[in-house]
């Protein structure tokens, strides 16, 4: 079906090929992954099928790409239209129309499809994806997940042949990601569609794939079963990891295999007990007390209370719109708040100088609660920093390094405080690289620098997980716990339950607005089948959420 | 089997876009041919009526008041200037204002002056002329959602309606990423002041409406937009565009210009059209392109559009006539304007 002939691809300006010397052969009805680290060209294999890539993005192209036949050289993505359907990460910007109905008509319209027949495969795409209840519905007020759907019904009503997907899950929360993929799979299964389809959270999509190619940081890509592809990298999910450590054969994609194949591991681990949580330390960093966010008549988050300790990292979970992001930006100081209190402990020279009631403030010595709305931007961040869900906002200069004088400039730190601290999250980015030119995770990280350079020991993180590769996450994972462990705290909301697994001490979940489990996370994410990582999964009961536990059991116990 | 979904329940009827425009069009005609501000009263209020019967409950339809507001506006302004610089011509005084005659460099403007009652009436008048005439525009927003008209505009000029779609929803969602930079400014602790702030906040916007632009031309782009049918040519198409402009000015100049005779202007004007007609056609053919669920034109629509177009042509012959505009004509002008009160279905909140 999608035949790559010795395939080379260059960008325009680039030195390098994104891709080299490709050859692959995907067959009809094949559901292909393909995965690799940020910025390896995932998502240029997939344009070069659709013919965007060179079409649209420019580039030099060696070698030939045939797509049912055609060649994408001579045929625009235009052309394709009818072979190949794709669905980008960002599905919105994607929208051309503002109602559902018509864009699922779009492509039809575009394709010059009679009316009778646009109408019919309008209803039976309803049908397939379950879209019933969004008819005639604005795109704009439909949950991500719901946007998503919709723009895969939008490319299905074109009866393509092929589906390309770029990371169809990554902005979606675990049930709604579950879905999309149902959706996927039954499109594979019931129209034998061939779907290609790249994505980082492997965990979600490991199971359903036929074959994986595997794209490696100098360009090279390799084609293969799923499951030799996997065994061999250092991309896999939970599930694969802890098949490899069990040296378990045939190795199991999914949970219900490697459940199968975990009966002795779970008797040899069977005396594993819930570890004793900790105490919380008597250091209080942060309390709110009943914050409510309202939205003219909507509310965002009902009477929320909190508490952060210092050491302690805090996972924040819940549904797409369940007031993560609302809560996060309240206790900041600069969201709306409609009712509560947010309390941080402040030194109290570090504010009296500065405020109108010096005199009084200065009569004490130690620690002042205040709140972070009272306090001016400059101040707040040095005690508390958020880091939003798209970093690069925060960013306008046109370089790293002046992005980085610039914050060391603003806290009056020494020069060279924010590089250093890039370099120790991620070497080896160019200072004289444009900011919107960094992958996902290094622009996550010159953010995280900018923001730690004022030494704040409350870090909220919005949905720092998108668009990271495993080893990306690692690095995450290592400077939040180090950030803890030296007297901060950090809250942190986010879809990826393995992620959170890996680095929470304590989850709190929230459901329309309201907090509705916060206790620690061995009991939170064991409790639950959507909100619990794989290993989990897999031992149930056993209280242990990572391999990285399982490991450390297994240690103890010989 | 899954209970089929009621098409007409999804999406509710709704009366074609074009046949409103022509409703409101023609009744704004009969009120800028009319100088009687009874008439013109008459026929506001039965677009009022309308609207505030048959319409929706979508933003556009929402933003009916602001366009009543601005007519307000529009008297209060034309009042004001008046009674500051209006030539105040005799009749009963209404208000002694002494008069102030600017130096002469001014041209000897003069401000103020005694107001007159019939002056007064007279302003008020011609502003609610132009408050109408921005009103019956405002009722053709509101009932047809301007989407809607665009999707009914021929396929050669598709691509045209496709563009200024994405235009007119690319203006809120600037918005929404200016208020989203802003916001994240904020934790950075940096307070821009002037020049610096606009400098600052305008990059990550403009590249982050770029970007959205790109993904938008990248997605149409492979959904199939723009799709040439195989082995027809467009070629004919740019000669006969570039003859329709040549006479379109040729027209233009001639109708202006009084030592050249009317006919040829005309002429001139009518080969314009031709042009554009032809080329428009053969845009057309060598598109491939069809519409799902396009409004059809039933006989409401006809009687719709046919009441506006009435109610113009009588005012403009009465006028033309010369004629005293009797209440009989008032009475059957804004019954006739009132018709679609009657055919559209009465939009329940």
């Amino acid at each position: 079906m999608i035949r790559f002939d010795d395939v080379t691809f260059t960008y325009p300006g680039a030195t390098s090929p994104v891709l080299k010397r490709v050859d692959l052969q995907i067959e009809e009805g094949e559901l292909c992954l393909v995965v690799g680290p940020t910025g390896s060209g995932k998502t240029t294999l997939l344009q070069l099928v659709d013919g965007l890539a060179p079409h649209f993005t420019g580039g030099l192209l060696q070698g030939a790409v045939t797509v049912a036949g055609r060649d994408t050289r001579d045929n625009p993505p235009r052309e394709l239209a009818e072979i190949v359907g794709v669905v980008t990460q960002n599905p919105v910007a994607g929208f051309v129309t503002d109602t559902v109905d018509e864009e699922l008509a779009y492509g039809m319209e575009q394709l010059a499809v009679p009316g009778a027949v646009m109408r019919k495969r309008v209803e039976e795409v309803v049908d397939l994806l379950g879209l019933g209840s969004l008819r005639g519905r604005p795109l704009i007020a439909l949950s991500a997940g719901e946007q998503q759907r919709v723009a895969i019904g939008a490319v299905l009503t074109s009866h393509p042949r092929v589906l390309v997907l770029d990371e169809p899950t990554s902005a979606l929360d675990p049930p709604a990601a579950e879905e999309v993929l149902a959706a996927i799979t039954r499109l594979v299964d019931d129209i034998g569609i061939t779907v290609i389809l790249a994505e980082h959270r492997l965990e979600r999509v490991a199971q359903y794939a036929d074959s994986t190619i595997r794209i490696g940081a100098d360009g090279s890509a390799t084609h293969g079963p799923t499951r030799g592809q996997l065994s061999s990298s250092r991309l896999a999910p939970p599930v694969v990891e802890l098949g490899s450590l069990m040296g378990w054969d045939p190795l199991p994609l999914s949970v219900r295999d490697a459940r199968r194949l975990a009966a002795p591991l779970r008797r040899r681990l069977q005396a594993v007990r819930t570890p004793e949580v900790p105490e919380p330390s008597h250091d209080i960093l942060l309390r709110a007390r009943g914050i409510a966010v309202k939205y003219g008549h909507t509310t965002a988050l009902a009477a929320t209370d909190t508490t952060l300790h210092a050491g302690e990292v805090v996972g924040l979970m819940g549904r797409n719109g369940a007031g993560k992001t609302s809560l996060l930006w309240a206790l900041q100081g600069s969201g709306r708040r409609s009712g509560g209190t947010v309390s941080i402990q402040v030194p109290a020279q570090a504010i009296a100088s500065r405020r109108r009631s010096a005199k009084e403030l200065s009569r004490c010595d130690g620690p002042v609660a205040i709140d972070p709305a009272a306090l001016r931007p400059d101040l707040v961040r040095q005690f508390i920093a958020l880091v939003p869900q798209n970093p690069a906002d925060l960013l306008y200069r046109e370089t790293v390094e002046a992005e980085c004088a610039d914050s060391d400039q603003l806290t009056a730190s020494v020069p060279g405080t924010t590089a250093a601290i890039l370099q120790e999250l991620t070497p080896g980015i160019p200072p004289s690289r444009h900011p919107r030119d960094l992958s996902e995770g290094q622009c996550l990280a010159l953010v995280l620098a900018i923001q730690l350079a004022a030494a704040p020991r409350i870090l909220l993180l919005d949905e720092p997980t998108r668009g990271l590769d495993y080893e990306s996450k690692r690095r995450l994972t290592r400077l939040i716990a180090a950030h803890a462990t030296s007297g901060g705290c950090v809250l942190l909301s986010s879809h990826d339950v393995e992620f959170v697994a890996g680095v929470a001490d304590r989850v709190i979940v929230l459901a329309s607005g309201e907090a509705i489990v916060d206790g620690p996370a061995i009991a939170v994410l064991t409790a639950s089948p959507s909100f619990s990582p794989q290993v989990a999964k897999v031992l149930h009961p056993l209280p242990l959420l990572t391999v990285e536990a399982v490991r450390r059991a297994l240690k103890g116990e010989e | 089997m899954t209970q089929p979904v009621p098409a007409e329940i999804a999406t509710p009827r709704q009366l074609h876009p074009v046949a409103w425009w022509v409703w409101a069009l023609g009744l704004a005609v009969a009120t800028t041919r009319t100088e009687n501000p009874m008439l013109t009263a008459l026929i506001v209020a039965a677009v009022m009526t309308v609207v505030f019967l048959c319409r929706d409950d979508s933003p556009w339809a929402r933003a009916f008041v602001g366009y009543l507001v601005l007519g307000v506006v529009i008297i209060a302004i034309r009042v004001v200037f008046y009674v500051l610089v209006g030539v105040k011509t005799g009749g009963p005084t209404l208000l002694a204002i002494p008069r102030i005659t600017l130096p002469e460099w001014t041209g000897s403007l003069t401000l103020l002056g005694p107001v007159s009652i019939s002056g007064i009436v007279a302003a008020a008048a011609s502003g609610f002329q132009l408050a109408a005439l921005i009103v019956c525009v405002g009722a053709a927003n509101a009932l047809a959602n301007p989407k809607r008209v665009l999707r009914s505009l021929p396929t050669s000029l598709h691509q045209l309606g496709t563009a200024v779609v994405i235009a007119v929803t690319l203006a809120p969602q600037l918005v929404g990423s200016w208020l989203r930079v802003r916001r994240a400014r904020v934790l950075r602790g940096r307070r821009f002041r002037g020049f610096a702030t606009v400098l600052s906040t305008a990059m990550p916007v403009l590249q982050d409406a770029l970007d959205q632009a790109l993904a938008l031309a990248a997605s149409m782009d492979s959904r199939g937009y723009a799709r040439v049918r195989p082995g027809r040519s467009g070629r004919a198409m740019l000669p006969l565009m570039l003859a329709a402009l040549l006479a379109m000015a040729l027209g233009t100049y001639s109708m202006l210009d009084a030592s050249i005779p009317l006919p040829w202007g005309v002429v001139a004007i009518v080969v314009a059209a031709a042009a554009a007609a032809a080329g428009s056609i053969v845009a057309s053919r060598q598109l491939q392109h069809t519409r799902y669920r396009p409004d059809r034109w039933r006989i409401q629509e006809s009687l719709v559009a046919g009441a506006g177009i009435v109610v113009a042509v009588f005012v403009s012959v009465l006028d033309a006539a010369g004629s005293s505009v009797t209440w009989l004509v008032w009475t059957l002008c804004s019954l006739i304007a009132l018709i679609p009160a009657v055919l559209v279905p009465w939009h329940t909140r």
